[in-house]
């Protein structure tokens, strides 16, 4: 088959991309973007198989049947909770696969048949212009290095994220010298990869670009504590575009150009509306500690004596006498598996015909979007899921507003208090309510390690106990009335 | 040379079109975008397959092949049918 025909094929799989992405911008339309993505990928794949370069099919067929039952063992069986788990494993494998491609790109140029690793260390004779004529064979050998760098980083980067979303890693550690050492490590990696460019021949550099690159990876995610997960998953989300974009460098190919930079802007994008709606810089989220500055806050002080408890079936009289209900999610409805709950709760307020939404802080869980994915599950329709900035001007005008597992997100010290670690970031102000309820299990403080004056307010009433059963108290408690 | 600046090009201008839609997309689906967009990074999957599929390679190409069609191929049956099973739970009233 011709190149110009495989490449008009490409060129139609690209635009069903653009297409599929185009469609995700409304609800309505996205799971048919999502098809034509799908759909693009398969005209890919297709049009590749039948391309006179690939020949043998064992490894294909292995890998393809391997890879695919792990991919839809985990699409189907994976819990709505655990999918910023998901996110960061297929980040991972997406980063995998272009630092294998661009590795198995090197080896086939340099052609050794390796017995063993040490077959591999040995230099080997190389045609000056093996990767390409002059300036061309540079910038092959740049994106082969910089594929590997960004590929590596991602695999065990996400491998982190996932096992801290997983809570198999609690502590969070670095190297010692914290970014110090990231920067030696980032800076070897650099010089393996000048050193590739220089002399590809040995295959040692490359051997050591891929360790360094894998370490980095690893000691970048390590330090970062899981409120922050949502900008890494972001951020690992666009290398792993990046990577995808420049191993389209190495192989000529423009449908992983187009596809690996639109993933790679996407991840970017969000990466800094997270950041944006945390009031921080992307390499404070990375390198720094949440600024200790200003006096310390005594939690005592501010709690002591001025904290209402009450009882879920006390929450019940208050919603009977509502005209208007706002329900605030956060990480801990989906640590309680409450959405379900939380649900009918809305249903039985609503069949009194009072009005019920949901507002959703953008870092509200531990990814873009995750309490949206949780509460579509439980079936709550997309146009009561309100975004921060169009739920604020009506807290005014609402009688109670239910926060459930949402702590650092609606502390009013982000807007008043000045020098506190959180001030400025974009809050919701749930305190403007005429009645407030916080579903709880303690008084503890959230990922910012700041008590919330929100619970010591005169309207404020605190629920403590597990998520779900609160929820659930409330609902029997206003259908008995 | 050329045909390297043709897919500079082709890289630059896809960034700015990223821009131009995502910034669209509202943040109720941000997970299926990020899902969704990891199952299209999983296009690797073309770089893979030549890279396994070539007979005159190595042994140690044709591994690497495998590990890198193994991985694009989670990414894309994953990606695409979480994706999918997340957006069709996205009901208006």
């Amino acid at each position: 088959m011709s190149s110009s025909i495989v490449n008009l094929v490409y060129l139609f799989a690209g635009v069903l991309f653009i297409l599929g992405i185009k469609g995700l911008t409304k609800p309505s339309t996205a799971v048919r973007g999502n098809m034509l993505s799908a759909i693009g990928m398969l005209v890919a794949v297709v049009i590749t198989l039948l391309n006179s370069e690939v020949v043998n099919f064992t490894y294909i067929i292995a890998g393809v049947l391997f890879g695919g039952a792990v991919g839809a063992f985990m699409a189907l069986r994976i819990q709505m909770t655990s999918m910023p788990q998901m996110v960061a494993l297929l980040n991972g494998f997406g980063g995998g696969a272009s630092l294998t491609i661009a590795s198995a790109e090197y080896f086939s140029v340099l052609n050794i048949e390796a017995q063993s690793f040490s077959d591999l260390l040995a230099p080997v004779a190389l045609d000056a212009n093996a990767f390409g004529l002059g300036a061309e064979g540079q910038v092959t050998l740049v994106s082969i290095g910089l594929t590997i760098l960004i590929g590596a980083v991602t695999l065990t980067g996400s491998l982190v994220a996932f096992a801290k979303l997983q809570g198999l890693i609690k502590k969070n550690f670095g190297l010692p010298g914290g970014p110090v050492g990231n920067a030696l490590l980032f800076i070897g990696a650099l010089a393996a990869l000048v050193c590739i460019v220089i002399n590809p021949s040995q295959a040692v550099t490359v051997l050591a670009l891929v360790a360094l690159a894998l370490l980095l990876g690893l000691f970048l995610v390590l330090p970062i504590g899981g409120a922050d997960m949502p900008v890494v998953i972001a951020l690992l989300n666009s290398y792993s575009g990046l990577a995808a974009a420049l191993a389209g460098f190495i192989l000529g190919n423009t449908v992983l150009i187009v596809a690996g930079s639109l993933v790679g802007t996407s991840g970017l994008i969000l990466t800094k509306i997270m950041c944006v709606a945390m009031n921080r810089s992307l390499g404070n989220v990375l390198f720094g500690k949440m600024a200790a500055t200003g006096e310390v806050v005594d939690a005592d002080e501010i709690y002591a004596g001025k904290v209402t408890s009450a009882q879920p079936d006390e929450v019940a009289m208050m919603l009977e006498v509502a005209k208007r209900v706002v329900i605030v999610p956060g990480y801990g409805m989906a640590m309680a598996q409450a959405q379900h709950a939380v649900r009918e709760l809305a249903d039985s307020i609503e069949s009194r015909g009072i009005e019920v939404e949901y507002g959703i802080h953008p870092v509200a869980g531990r990814m873009p979007g995750h309490m949206n994915v949780l509460l579509a599950e439980a079936e709550v329709p997309y146009d009561k899921l309100v975004e921060m900035d169009r739920i604020n001007p009506t807290f005014e005008e609402t009688d109670v507003v239910i926060v459930i597992g949402a702590n650092d997100v609606t502390n009013p010290m982000a807007r008043e208090a000045e020098g506190s670690p959180i001030y400025g970031m974009p809050i919701l102000n749930v305190d403007k309510a005429k009645n407030v309820v916080v579903i709880k299990r303690s008084l503890s403080p959230g990922f910012a390690g700041l008590p919330n004056p929100l619970f010591a307010m005169d309207h404020t009433l605190m629920v403590y106990g597990d998520g779900k059963k609160a929820v659930v108290e409330m609902t029997t408690a206003l259908n008995q009335s | 040379m050329e045909i390297l600046i043709l897919l500079l090009a082709l890289f630059v201008l896809s960034l700015f079109l990223g821009v131009e839609l995502i910034t669209k997309v509202p943040p109720t689906l941000h997970t299926p975008l990020m899902s969704g967009t990891n199952a299209v990074s999983g296009i690797t999957l073309v770089g893979a397959l030549l890279a396994a599929g070539s007979e005159t390679s190595p042994m140690l190409v044709n591994v690497l092949g495998f590990l890198a069609v193994t991985f694009a191929t989670i990414n894309v049956i994953g990606g695409y049918l979480v994706t999918n099973r997340m957006l069709s739970m996205f009901k208006r009233k």
